[in-house]
């Protein structure tokens, strides 16, 4: 019988190389960075809002409806007379909660999809890739609109749950792809005549193989659904008060936006931001790890 | 075999898939719309309650009484008929939809043709300066431009070039194309500039090093020549792949700027109802528009494999 040991040959992920490379390049670094700031302000907004002092979003002084920027209030206030800096530090949580929650589902379906389609091929894979086709033809957000338009309750589960389940169809196929890749190499055929499950065979054997480039997606795909959430939220089909998030803030923010432009600009700009570095992070490990740029 | 041959059977295909596409998008938007929880007809009423037997006699009337696969059936018959549900004042949603068109379409088409002829240029330049400060800056304002949320960039520019320069139109379309088109076509048009610059960056950086470059060189062609005319064309396929899909995409996308901008167009319908809470006239909108994107990017594709003959191997 063979050796189990013989297994432990299995082809490792390209790690190694691939991060010693991102940490030199600041293009990477400062975006990862920027986004554990925005984690751990996510994690525990009120540190974070207390900094000037006034750091509860809810206390509003109608007295001080969309005032401008003072000591205390760097931001200003929006027409609720709240404080803005505030908000826009509790509003990260919503849009990182939001863009992991989906990317979550996404990559969950992806996973369960791409590796019976790609696994077990035949006819499971027929049906999987009719499906995918069929989710992606919902253009961007607008099955999102119609499905969320007919959901009763909409909060950060809600829209979460539903940018997911649209979200899913393009990680999917890479993951089918990359199973495919995958599942006729020796070790593999290897395993399966050692008489190892199936199951075993594809979370041991098969996943850890095929699941980086799905992963890489994943991160960009995040700064996607952030968009995507707080478009959903400014059109009226998202996030609703009481929730604190970048949209609902962009959407009071714009209707002002001649008279108090800093009520649109400091949620934009915070919103911008993490999405870039979002993407730029996705981008980065995407090079680093692409086996095309090893050659 | 001939070429012919070959082009009928990727149609054939294609609208094979088509079919399975259609019948399974308007499954999914039947279920969202009818099936979840959520009464279609309390929808129906808005915030007024409604007498029972009113409830039981539009129960029957919208085909509720009926098992979920015949009124699915009931449903597509309608969408066949061009029959997308009507709006709390029963006007039909696709008589609202019909004057609007012309406008999304005229929006879409200017988006498009800016991305086309900014996104390739700018991909063009980055490959033949391939590695400079010009490269990576405008590899940086492309990839900024596509996260800045279409509705931000939106406000943004119309403060900017409508309000504060005064040079466009800022919202509705009383000036006509193209003036009242131009700023939300940008704003459109910006965001798909990362994806086009990159792919034709990418495309042409991989041409330039390629055999037929060097063999032309050794010929004594120009620079002129062989980037003019071989490696631009060769270069064209990936990004004019993303073009070509991307159109339907802003044939169903240009939702929020017609909002912003004010643009009676089929986008803006939806983005009122929205916000009014008409839930027919959302789904019925937003089931044109899905149904638009679908045969659009099937119309493009099948364009594309007949301007491109090696695709027709596939």
């Amino acid at each position: 019988m063979l050796d189990p040991e013989l297994l432990e040959l299995a082809p490792a992920a390209p790690r190694r190389s691939g991060v010693r490379r991102l940490v030199r390049q600041w293009t990477f670094m400062v975006p990862a960075a920027v986004i554990a700031v925005l984690l751990v302000v996510s994690l525990f907004p009120s540190v974070f809002a207390g900094i000037f002092g006034n750091g509860d979003p809810r206390v509003c002084d109608l007295y001080r409806s969309a005032g401008n920027p003072t000591a205390g209030h760097p931001f200003g206030f929006d027409t609720q007379g709240c404080d803005v800096y505030a908000n826009v530090v509790y509003g990260a949580r919503s849009s990182i909660v939001v863009g992991l929650t989906a990317t979550a589902i996404s990559v969950s379906i992806a996973l369960i999809l791409g590796v019976i389609a790609g696994f077990f091929g035949g006819g499971f894979d027929q049906v999987v890739s009719r499906l995918t086709d069929i989710f992606l033809g919902f253009p961007f957000i607008l099955g999102a609109v119609v499905v969320l338009n007919s959901v009763g309750s909409r909060n950060a589960l809600s829209v979460s749950v539903v940018l997911g389940i649209f979200g899913w169809p393009t990680m999917a196929r890479l993951v089918r792809g990359s199973v495919r890749s995958v599942a006729g190499l020796d070790y593999v055929l290897a395993a399966t005549t050692m008489g190892l499950s199936r199951l075993r065979i594809i979370t041991r054997y098969v996943l850890p193989n095929a699941i980086s480039p799905v992963l890489i997606f994943a991160t960009i795909s995040i700064g996607v659904v952030i968009v995507a959430e707080s478009t959903l939220t400014y059109l009226g089909v998202g996030l609703a008060p009481p929730a604190i998030s970048w949209g609902l803030q962009i959407a009071a923010g714009s209707r002002h936006f001649q008279t108090s432009p800093h009520m649109l600009l400091y949620p934009s700009i915070f919103l911008a931001i993490t999405v870039l570095c979002v993407i730029v992070f996705g981008e980065g490990l995407r090079a680093a790890f692409d086996p095309r740029r090893h050659q | 075999m001939g070429a012919g041959l070959g082009l009928a059977l990727r149609i054939g295909r294609r609208v094979g898939t088509l079919a399975i596409v259609f019948l399974g998008v308007t499954f999914i938007i039947y279920i969202a719309v009818y099936a979840l929880p959520g009464d279609p007809i309390r929808a129906l009423a808005g915030d007024r309650p409604l007498d029972e037997s009113i409830v039981e006699a539009l129960r029957v009337k919208y085909n509720l009484d009926l098992p979920i696969w015949q009124q699915y059936l009931a449903y597509l018959g309608g969408l066949f008929h061009g029959d997308l549900g009507s709006d709390f004042t029963g006007r039909s949603v696709g008589s609202l939809m019909a004057s609007r068109w012309p406008v999304t379409i005229a929006l879409a088409l200017t988006a498009w043709v800016m991305e086309v002829l900014v996104g390739l240029s700018i991909g063009i330049v980055q490959a033949l300066k391939k590695g400079t400060a010009l490269d990576h800056g405008l590899l940086a304002l492309t990839v900024l431009a596509s996260c800045v949320p279409v509705f931000v960039l939106g406000v943004l520019l119309q403060q900017l070039f409508g309000v504060r320069l005064g040079w466009l139109p800022v919202a509705g379309v009383r000036d006509g194309w193209p003036a009242s088109y131009l700023l939300p076509a940008m704003v459109i048009a910006l965001f798909g500039l990362s994806a086009v610059s990159r792919l034709m960056r990418g495309a042409m950086v991989d041409n330039l090093s390629a055999d037929y470059v060097r063999a032309g060189r050794a010929k004594g062609f120009g620079q002129g020549r062989i980037v003019g005319v071989h490696v631009l064309r060769n270069s064209l396929i990936p990004a004019s792949t993303y073009l070509a899909t991307d159109l339907g995409y802003l044939l169903g996308g240009t939702v929020v700027i017609e909002g912003i901008f004010n643009l009676p167009g089929v986008g803006n319908l939806l983005f009122d109802a929205i916000r009014t809470h008409e839930g027919p006239t959302v789904v019925g909108v937003s089931t044109a528009l899905i149904l638009v994107f679908l045969v659009t990017s099937v119309l493009v594709d099948v364009i594309h494999v007949g301007l491109d003959p090696r695709l027709r191997r596939a």
